[in-house]
């Protein structure tokens, strides 16, 4: 496990000397703060039942579906396309702590991203001094909700980016797996066919998945353990897969 | 591990891609502190004998030792015993040459404390010291050639794998390169790969060539040149009569004869090439009788030292004849008892 903070330290080094971070975090600052103003412009027109933060994490699948695949991509396909992933894997490291290294940083990224969004909350606070508007309740579970399931999404992305050396096909199908895991569970438990007696079981597993489910329990301060170990256990699959992914590649390549 | 143990053992090694043989049965052993060169023309197998080498691909068949460990089950201990450039020498782009070196360091597991003294080293001996904190990406194909060498040598390992370490180097950083391979022998086990043969030549014991993902030929570039091309050639300019030149030096050796003739220059002079069968040398004999005789007129008399590119050239044409013919028995291959030499 030595290898895996050395190739962290790296990784995270890298990110920060690394403009295009900077530019996507701005990017990505910009973006959650146009939602984050029309949801308060909302607010102002319209009495609401729920705290701005509850509707701001709603609509965290945007950001997520777009942001980390391109904050993924790069990882593994890069290294592959520029041979370095040869020269990496002929030192005593193995396939494992390379993926974890790369996993690490880019998870610490889209924590530290989404820690930026805080900076919302405190505006708001700042000016408005409503306890109403900053329901402390939500926000820290709606933050929760984005650190665990992020484990997930980012190994989702690492994985894709495992599969093709190159970073637009990796790019693209970390996009669709997302979708899929995100609102792909929404679309189909809303399909009337799955409410047939056959399905039940389907019906069990996929309230079981369902992503929104488990943000609407977060916001209410429900902290499922269940919740917890479908994210930890995916992640470790998605993660393994991703070494496998990488191996199978060198086998047959 | 004793020291008999050579520093790498391969036999037997296959290599299949999806149906193509890249490495077809390979076997030879390097000793320890040797240097041995490894040539072949393109798509020869070398790189993927070297990346089997490594351990970062595996083998279809066969089975490579180096030190005494099987690359195939235990390949970690392998990945600490060797510095290895690849083909191409990737590097990436957006780090510093001195960054660089620490993080593949960490990564060869080297404490924090001796890498910066060995780092400055490195950077001494291959003339990195200018470029220590420019950005790779931004350096000349020269630099970066180096730095790759830089850091393969970097964990001082046993065993140093080059593919192709001295391509697209100007002759000045060639001489730099090859005094650095030259300061590692006895220490280390080097392999290279390379084309550009008088390189080979001079910095390395021993030469291994191969054609087809077969050895065609091994053992030290002379006494390669004396086996593959046998015989002594001469080149003679001279004012004669081929008929009268070829009953002259028959007499002298009656295994001399006449390869070829040129048509006469202005003056009347033509060059003749003649060889013998064998190598001993005949130039004094040969420079006494026609420069006597009175039917010739001689102007130069020299002997042919071949080059290892005619041994090249001779060892892999001659196994494309072997392809060629089809009748490749390889347990009959009168080479196949020198390789495990």
């Amino acid at each position: 496990m030595r290898h895996f903070f050395t190739i962290l330290g790296h990784e995270v080094r890298m990110l920060l000397v690394s403009p295009s971070t900077y530019i996507a975090a701005v990017a990505f600052l910009a973006f959650m703060g146009f939602i984050f103003a029309g949801i308060l412009s909302e607010y102002s027109t319209t009495p609401q039942e729920s705290s701005p933060a509850v509707a701001f994490f709603e609509l965290f699948w945007v950001p997520v579906i777009f942001m980390v695949p391109l904050l993924t991509m790069k990882s593994i396909s890069e290294e592959r396309r520029l041979g370095t992933l040869e020269t990496l894997l002929t030192t005593p490291v193995s396939t494992g702590e390379v993926v974890l290294g790369k996993y690490g940083a880019a998870y610490l990224l889209y924590l530290s991203l989404w820690a930026g969004t805080g900076g919302l909350f405190f505006i708001l606070h700042r000016f408005t001094q409503d306890s109403f508007l900053l329901d402390l309740g939500p926000l820290l579970g709606g933050y929760l909700f984005i650190a665990v399931s992020g484990l997930l999404f980012v190994a989702v992305g690492i994985f894709a980016s495992s599969l093709s050396r190159n970073q637009a096909v990796a790019g693209i199908l970390g996009v669709v797996l997302l979708f899929g895991l995100i609102i792909g569970t929404q679309l189909l438990s809303g399909v009337a066919t799955i409410n047939l007696e056959v399905f039940a079981p389907v019906k069990a597993g996929l309230e079981y998945t369902r992503v929104f489910q488990h943000l609407e329990d977060f916001s209410r301060g429900i902290v499922d353990t269940r919740q917890l170990l479908f994210y930890v256990s995916a992640t470790c699959l998605t993660l393994v897969c991703s070494v496998l992914g990488l191996e199978v590649k060198l086998i047959h390549s | 591990m004793s020291d008999s143990t050579p520093a790498i053992a391969v036999s037997h090694l296959v290599k299949n891609y999806a149906g193509v043989t890249a490495v077809s049965n390979i076997s030879f052993s390097v000793a320890k502190g040797e240097i041995l060169g490894f040539l072949g023309p393109n798509g020869a197998g070398k790189s993927t004998t070297m990346r089997i080498l490594t351990g970062f691909l595996p083998a279809t068949s066969g089975s490579v030792e180096i030190c005494g460990h099987s690359v195939a089950t235990d390949t970690a201990a392998v990945k600490r015993i060797i510095g290895y450039m690849p083909e191409n020498n990737p590097l990436p782009e957006d780090m510093r040459v001195s960054e660089y070196l620490y993080y593949r360091g960490r990564l060869k597991e080297m404490g924090r404390r001796q890498l910066g003294p060995r780092i400055d080293e490195l950077l001494e001996l291959c003339d990195l010291k200018r470029v220590r904190h420019r950005i790779i990406g931004k350096l000349s194909k020269g630099f970066r050639q180096r730095i790759g060498i830089a850091e393969a040598i970097l964990a001082e390992p046993p065993v140093i794998i080059m593919d192709e370490p001295t391509i697209g180097l100007d002759p000045h950083q060639i001489l730099i390169v090859r005094d650095l391979i030259a300061r590692l022998r006895g220490r280390m086990t080097v392999i290279i790969s390379s084309h550009i043969l008088p390189e080979i030549e001079m910095t390395c014991d021993r030469v291994l060539i191969i054609n087809q993902g077969r050895v065609v030929a091994s053992g030290e570039p002379a006494a390669l040149k004396r086996e593959l091309l046998g015989r002594a050639r001469y080149a003679v300019e001279i004012m004669a009569e081929s008929a009268d030149l070829a009953g002259v030096i028959s007499a002298i050796e009656p295994s001399l004869e006449i390869t070829s003739e040129t048509t006469p220059d202005a003056e009347g002079f033509r060059t003749f090439e003649l060889s013998a069968e064998h190598d001993s040398d005949f130039s004094e004999a040969l420079m006494g009788a026609l420069a006597t005789d009175d039917r010739f007129r001689l102007r130069a008399l020299s002997r042919d030292n071949p080059t290892l590119e005619d041994v090249f050239l001779a060892a892999t044409k001659r196994s494309w004849d072997v392809v060629d013919r089809a009748a490749n028995d390889r347990k009959n291959d009168p080479l196949k008892s020198k390789i495990s030499k």
